[in-house]
């Protein structure tokens, strides 16, 4: 075993302190017993207890007490290591130890919180400081390393989200990556006709963004793009992006649309992504009208040049001189290297499918909210006239809330913005066809700035507002070619069925269905629903727990225009704090090959996540790159024989926690 | 210690074992005539007619060094361990039973009753309708007859007597032991709990090690009657759970020499405090696949995991034992 670090005199010296935290500890817990118990526990020196330890009075005590009573190790038992590991160590730090000579122990997240019975987590809690005070005794001294920042940033997703990071980090002529999986940025906002509350014309405001991007030289967008490969740490993340060929090249095209035009296709007859299906498009098309960049995509599938090889190539042909398509373009991959990364993936909305009795799919009048935001749009595959699949205007439509969302078949928690959108549409729908619109809503939910306002405005509209979850949606009889939509009206207490022309599912935000491989590959976690997590969600609400990796937008959580816009500019903030520093600290706890000990297995070699193993022809042995490890831990468990270590996780530092938790007094 | 002709005692003793480890002494060929030259044998019950009592006449710590071999299964074997210890000068645990409980040690799945009942009533070839048990005692018109009470649990040798060196291995490599022997008699020891063979797997000694590739990962594990081997080729490489990454070396690798690959009967290095443990977080590690159900698969294929990754060292491991849903019944030992 390895001889602890000592003091002058020849002995580790233990200091423990016991915080009350007001009383979200000494509520639950019998802090003076503990404090009792620690002071008979091997090696401690000075046990106290003391109302906040985190106060500028707690940490000087333990500073005082170092030079008092010499101690080489300090224990603090009170909140989460999460929140105050840091401020330990530093006056740890400031007493004249190694800040590593510290060990934190949370008595209140795994006791006082998580307890009711006062005697059983009193026991717990000395339990948790008796572990601490066997491991602390095998603590090392460790010195934090320094590396440097590259002032690059990716951010991944081109929706509002991720246009206004990469501006305001453009703004400070930091070079931005900007990855979008589509053929243009704009992402959902870019489908949407008006915004609530204020209806401003979504494209109004967003296209300016979007142009901005285009032309800042900052900027460096890459549409049709994913990320597909993520190695390296805060500060140095490298990067593999996956360039999909849209077979037109994109510096040679200038969006004239002659080639759309010139298609030997007379007639657009493939559904358009952008319209949700709702329009049809040609081969080859522009994803809409405002499409940055305004390029032109070739679809492989239903090109005819692609599918028998024997097409006139009209368009070829029109392009003329120009020459801006190639229909031999090829998938690549481009290699970046940056400092940080912002996800700004977005959301998917609920499919609609997944509550049958709704009758998407099966009645044609029958729409999702997204799907009536491209017909109220002038833009849109009917140019704004709200028309149903049939031609006719409705003259009654039902907007139905909450589908997919406060829902135990579904999803639990509540989307946020379909309440307000649903206003909207009821407002909109009312001003293109002068139809009765029906509500039915479970609660109203408008908790935002002029939300409550714009409510009473639609209530005062004549929007029928009925609070009722609706339970079915089928035909009327006879040919009418009606919907009847059933609901408990329970401000009425009664079955309401309203026979309507048109119904409107307020669909809830989803994750991206692919958020568990983005999660894996920029190795950050996920809340219960599949949003991204973030660090802290009061404290930390656009970090994750890995560095230098920032989240922005509906990834996070469902969230509207202006906090996606507040999120995204407080990401980017954050990554320019980490760039501004030039360096970051990273920690310590890093694992180490004991060369003489290695067999040269190279179990170890394919394991490491940031690939910071590599195997020495000239030794027949791995070496870890410690500048590249993350402390992860992974080969360490995995050494077979257990050659790899990990300082702060030593075998004999985690066994002696171990058998000093379950060594019951 | 020395003996009038000025030559050390030693002493070998077998507990439970297969008496591999007797054959493993015998193999040192030629050189135990060195041995013999070198030393005066006081006492080995498989090749010399001492008896107990000859062990009990002589002084405490008058055997310069003592082999125990096999694991502490009996209440006799305990008895003469601790026995053995009071006269012995160095006691070395000899061969994988004495070291981490061996291949008997497997017998720590299940508890005296069920053994017992298994040997004495339900195996097929058993005829055996009154029942009959050994007792630890009977009274018979002759006399009180008497036989070593087994025990419910299967122990190494240092969980019974304090050792003071381990020669590993089933049986150790001959090597091993003519390195252990000579030290012994040159007085050029190691510190006081040393195994006596080298700290590093047995890769770094394998004929094979060079082939075995840089990213290794697998999806596919086989036995070796289902692989038609490569006699060159790294044996993790061709898909057969080859235990060598976590094995100590020290003994040439023989078995993969012939194509077989390592069980670990060398045990683990000194950085590890439990083999099976061990090897199986390492071959956790390089399955290739994020699936659950894929990742199970592949687990599956390890027939009898017990068996494979705790094949010599259940009772020196933290588990020691399957758990006993009640007390053993009168007087077993407990661990």
């Amino acid at each position: 075993m390895r001889e602890p670090e000592i003091s002058p005199d020849g002995a580790v010296r233990v200091g423990v302190y016991i915080c009350h935290c007001g009383t979200n500890i000494a509520g639950t817990i019998d802090v003076r017993a503990v404090t009792e118990y620690a002071a008979t526990l091997p090696h401690v020196v000075v046990a106290r207890d003391y109302k906040y330890m985190c106060s500028d009075p707690g940490q000087t005590l333990i500073q005082q007490d170092i030079r008092d009573h010499h101690l080489t190790r300090i224990i603090v038992a009170s909140c989460s290591p999460l929140l105050h590991e840091h401020t330990f160590r530093a006056a740890t730090a400031g007493g004249g130890l190694n800040p590593y000579h510290f060990q934190m122990v949370n008595i209140r997240e795994h006791a006082s919180w998580v307890h009711e019975d006062r005697q059983a987590a009193t026991e717990k809690a000395k339990d948790l400081v008796r572990a601490a005070v066997f491991r602390v005794y095998f603590h090392e001294p460790l010195e934090r390393r320094e590396v440097p920042i590259n002032p690059d940033v990716l951010v991944v997703g081109g929706g509002i989200a991720g246009i206004h990071a990469a501006l305001t980090l453009a703004g400070a002529r930091k070079h931005v990556y900007l990855v979008e999986r589509e053929p243009s940025i704009g992402g959902h906002m870019a489908k949407f006709d008006k915004t609530f509350p204020t209806l401003d014309c979504a494209a109004c405001i967003l296209t300016p963004k979007m142009t901005a991007v285009r032309t800042n030289p900052h900027i460096t967008l890459w549409t049709y793009s994913e990320v597909v490969g993520v190695e390296g740490y805060v500060g140095n993340f490298k990067v593999t992006v996956k360039r999909k060929p849209r077979y037109v090249i994109e510096d040679l095209c200038v969006g004239c649309a002659e080639c759309i035009e010139a298609c030997v296709y007379k007639a657009a007859r493939f559904p358009d992504e952008f319209n949700l299906g709702l329009g049809k498009r040609k081969p080859i098309y522009l994803p809409f009208p405002q499409a940055v960049p305004l390029v032109a995509v070739i679809d492989p599938e239903t090109c005819i040049e692609f599918k028998s090889g024997k097409c006139k190539k009209t368009c070829v042909e029109v392009c003329g001189e120009r020459n801006a398509i190639d229909f031999t373009q090829e998938e690549h991959t481009e290699t970046i290297e940056v400092g940080t990364i912002i996800l700004a993936t977005g959301f998917q909305v609920f499919d609609a499918k997944r509550i049958p009795y709704y009758g998407y799919g099966v009645y044609p009048n029958v729409y999702t909210a997204l799907e009536v935001e491209r017909l109220v749009n002038a833009s849109g595959p009917t140019s704004g006239e709200v028309v149903l699949r049939d031609g006719r205007t409705p003259k009654s439509v039902a907007i139905v809330h909450c589908v997919g969302s406060r829902d135990e078949n579904t999803n639990r928690y509540c989307s946020r913005v379909c309440c307000m959108y649903s206003l909207k549409l009821a407002h909109l729908i009312k001003e293109h066809t002068d139809a009765e619109v029906y509500n039915f809503y479970i609660d109203m939910r408008t908790p935002g700035k002029g939300f409550e306002e714009f409510y009473n405005r639609v209530a005062e509209e004549g929007t029928q507002l009925i609070r009722g979850k609706v339970a079915d949606v089928y035909p009327e009889p006879g040919d009418g070619g009606r919907l009847i939509v059933q609901a408990e009206d329970t401000l009425l207490g009664k079955v309401r069925k309203i026979p309507v022309d048109m119904v409107v599912l307020a669909v809830g935000l989803e994750p991206q269905a692919d958020a568990q491989d983005v999660r894996r590959m920029f190795n950050i976690t996920c809340s219960t629903e599949g949003f991204f997590l973030e660090r802290h969600p009061k404290l930390a609400p656009v970090n994750t727990f890995t560095d230098g990796i920032f989240l922005a937008g509906a990834c996070q959580g469902p969230k509207d225009i202006p906090d996606t816009v507040a999120q995204a500019g407080s990401a980017a903030a954050e990554a320019l704090a980490l760039i501004d520093a030039g360096t970051v600290e990273l920690e310590p706890n890093t694992a180490y090959v004991v060369e003489e000990a290695c067999s040269g297995c190279k179990t170890c070699v394919p394991l490491c996540p940031y690939s910071a193993i590599s195997f020495m022809e000239a030794t027949q042995k791995a070496q870890i790159n410690e500048v590249l490890c993350k402390g992860c831990g992974v080969c360490v468990a995995a050494c077979p024989s257990g050659s790899i270590r990990q300082h702060l996780f030593q075998d004999e530092e985690i066994f002696e926690e171990i058998k000093g938790v379950l060594a019951h007094a | 210690m020395a003996d009038p002709a000025g030559k050390p005692k030693v002493a070998f003793y077998w507990c439970a074992s297969c008496g591999g480890c007797e054959e493993a002494v015998v193999d040192l060929a030629e050189d135990i005539l060195k041995v013999v030259d070198a030393v005066d044998i006081a006492f080995w019950p498989v090749a010399l007619d001492f008896k107990r009592a000859d062990v009990e006449a002589l002084e405490d710590g008058a055997l310069a060094a003592c082999f125990i071999n096999g694991a502490i299964r009996t209440s006799e074997q305990e008895e003469m361990a601790h026995l053995l210890r009071r006269k012995s000068g160095v006691l070395v645990a000899f061969g994988s039973c004495a070291h981490l409980g061996g291949i008997p040690g497997l017998a720590n799945l299940f508890d005296r009753e069920a053994i017992l009942d298994r040997v004495y009533r339900t195996a097929p070839t058993v005829d055996n309708d009154d029942g009959t048990r050994p007792q630890v005692r009977a009274e018979t018109p002759e006399g009180r007859l008497t036989l070593p009470e087994f025990s419910d649990t299967v122990r190494t040798l240092d969980q019974t007597v304090e050792v003071d060196y381990y020669l590993p291995g089933c049986p150790p490599p001959v090597g091993l032991i003519v390195d252990a022997v000579t030290a012994i008699l040159e007085g050029r020891l190691p510190p006081r709990g040393s195994v006596l063979a080298p700290d590093v797997a047995l890769c770094s000694e394998c004929p094979r090690k060079t082939t075995k590739p840089e990213r290794l990962l697998l999806k596919e594990l086989r036995r070796p009657h289902e692989v038609l081997m490569d006699p060159e080729t790294c044996l993790l490489a061709q898909g057969l759970l080859c235990l060598g990454p976590a094995t100590r070396g020290g003994c040439g690798a023989p078995c993969v020499s012939a194509n077989m690959p390592c069980t670990g009967c060398l045990g683990p290095t000194s950085r590890v405090r439990d083999y099976g443990a061990k090897a199986l977080s390492a071959l956790a590690s390089v399955v290739d696949s994020n699936d659950e159900a894929e990742i199970a698969a592949v687990m599956a294929q390890v027939a009898d995991p017990v068996g494979t990754f705790y094949r010599y060292s259940l009772p020196a491991s933290l588990l020691r034992r399957r758990a006993r849903r009640h007390a053993p019944a009168g007087g077993g030992v407990s661990s």
